[in-house]
């Protein structure tokens, strides 16, 4: 029989945690949809282990909102539905070519890097943002490389580059509560790639009150088919 | 040697399942361990938030120190301060080399967006070499290769 969704009361605090923790998580599932599929052998390692930094991220947040919740981390990722999702859209945007993964991943990055080394009044937060960090330093520094090479490279790849970065833009108001930082340090990766900077127009938004594209159900659905179908099922 | 020194050598001979020949206190991640009402403790922290092998360590910990006598175990991750690579102790540095892992630098933690630093190859010692990925077969480790011997290596991440 299947499991039925948790319920949570959500303070300020555990919202702040689920915000950090499905960002995590949802882009962390998306980037792992690319084991298996990657373009080279480096790549396949590298995404790999991307995804793997950010859902041991979503882990210990998880465990952070599990101590405010009384609930598992299991039961955080796998028991709840789409609106109570707290991630920003653009996580959850499918894959789209690899263009779109990595420019979503530098512009995704760039808001986290800065959001974890700007500091937190909660020392759990600060705790968890002191390992996260390091690791986002490198999801940066590796999404900005690819997307030079895309935007600098063939006008095929040129093309894919600017495409990706044209969908998104509309989806990064979401990530920042003060964009003038990340625009600051995204500007001079898409100078560098060659690519147009788009203008700052109307900005998508919802994620974080649970109004989510369609495209969450289904990557939830995957996701959580499993526990959901076989509730403690274990390896 | 009572039951915390028996505990304490315990946990601190207990591997990396992804590096053998390293133990828990060559990596530096063994933090504390203390007798708390009759429960021992053993504190340690992780080193990358996704790292798989940390599950496995805390597992490992818990079996060795019950193998001691403890009746009571209890194994805790301590987030703060942060782990890195500058905890690896000497011995650890030179086990790194011996597997063909070139061991981090002390103190390189912080690389600018487009900086590399020097890493000698853990063969012939040249530092003429050029990283191929900085993700490697686990979260801890790049792909690196050596243009004087010309082999390819991994070299431990600076974290």
């Amino acid at each position: 029989m299947a499991t039925t969704s948790i319920t949570l009361t959500e303070t300020p605090q555990v919202q702040s945690y689920l915000a950090l923790a499905d960002d995590a998580l949802v882009l962390g599932h998306r980037t792992s949809e690319w084991t298996g599929h990657a373009p080279l052998l480096e790549e396949e390692l590298a995404l790999a282990n991307i995804a793997l930094d950010l859902i041991g991220q979503a882990r210990m947040l998880y465990q952070a909102a599990g101590e405010l919740t009384g609930h598992s981390e299991d039961e955080l990722a796998y028991l709840r539905d789409p609106p109570a999702f707290r991630n920003a859209l653009i996580m959850e945007l499918p894959n789209g070519d690899f263009a779109f993964t990595m420019a979503r991943l530098l512009l995704v990055s760039v808001a986290s890097d800065q959001k974890w080394r700007s500091g937190f009044a909660d020392p759990v937060l600060t705790a968890i943002g002191e390992k996260a960090m390091k690791e986002t330093a490198y999801h940066v520094r590796h999404s900005a490389e690819w997307l030079i090479r895309l935007g600098d490279g063939t006008v095929e790849s040129h093309r894919r580059a600017q495409d990706a970065v044209d969908a998104l833009w509309p989806f990064t108001g979401e990530l920042t509560a003060s964009r003038e930082p990340w625009l600051r340090a995204v500007a001079p990766v898409l100078h560098r790639a060659t690519l147009q900077q788009p203008k700052d127009g109307w900005m998508q938004s919802g994620g974080r009150t649970g109004r989510h594209t369609e495209h969450l159900g289904h990557l939830l659905a995957e996701m959580q088919v499993l526990p959901r179908t076989y509730p403690g099922a274990i390896w | 040697m009572d039951l915390l020194e028996r505990a304490r050598a315990a946990a601190a001979s207990v591997t990396d399942p992804e590096l053998p020949p390293l133990t828990v206190e060559d990596l530096g991640i063994l933090r504390d361990v203390r007798l708390d009402n009759g429960t021992i403790e053993v504190a340690i922290t992780p080193t990358y938030s996704g790292c798989p092998a940390m599950r496995e360590i805390a597992g490992a910990i818990e079996k060795a120190v019950r193998e001691t006598g403890a009746e009571k175990v209890r194994v805790r991750h301590v987030l703060t301060p942060a782990w890195t690579t500058d905890w690896l102790t000497h011995v650890a540095r030179t086990k790194l080399l011996a597997l063909g892992i070139a061991p981090p630098e002390p103190g390189q933690g912080t690389e600018a967006l487009f900086g590399r630093p020097a890493v000698a190859c853990p063969r012939c010692h040249s530092t003429n070499t050029e990283r191929i990925s900085a993700f490697g077969s686990t979260a801890c480790k790049a792909l690196h290769r050596c243009l004087n011997c010309k082999e390819p290596f991994e070299a431990f991440k600076c974290h």
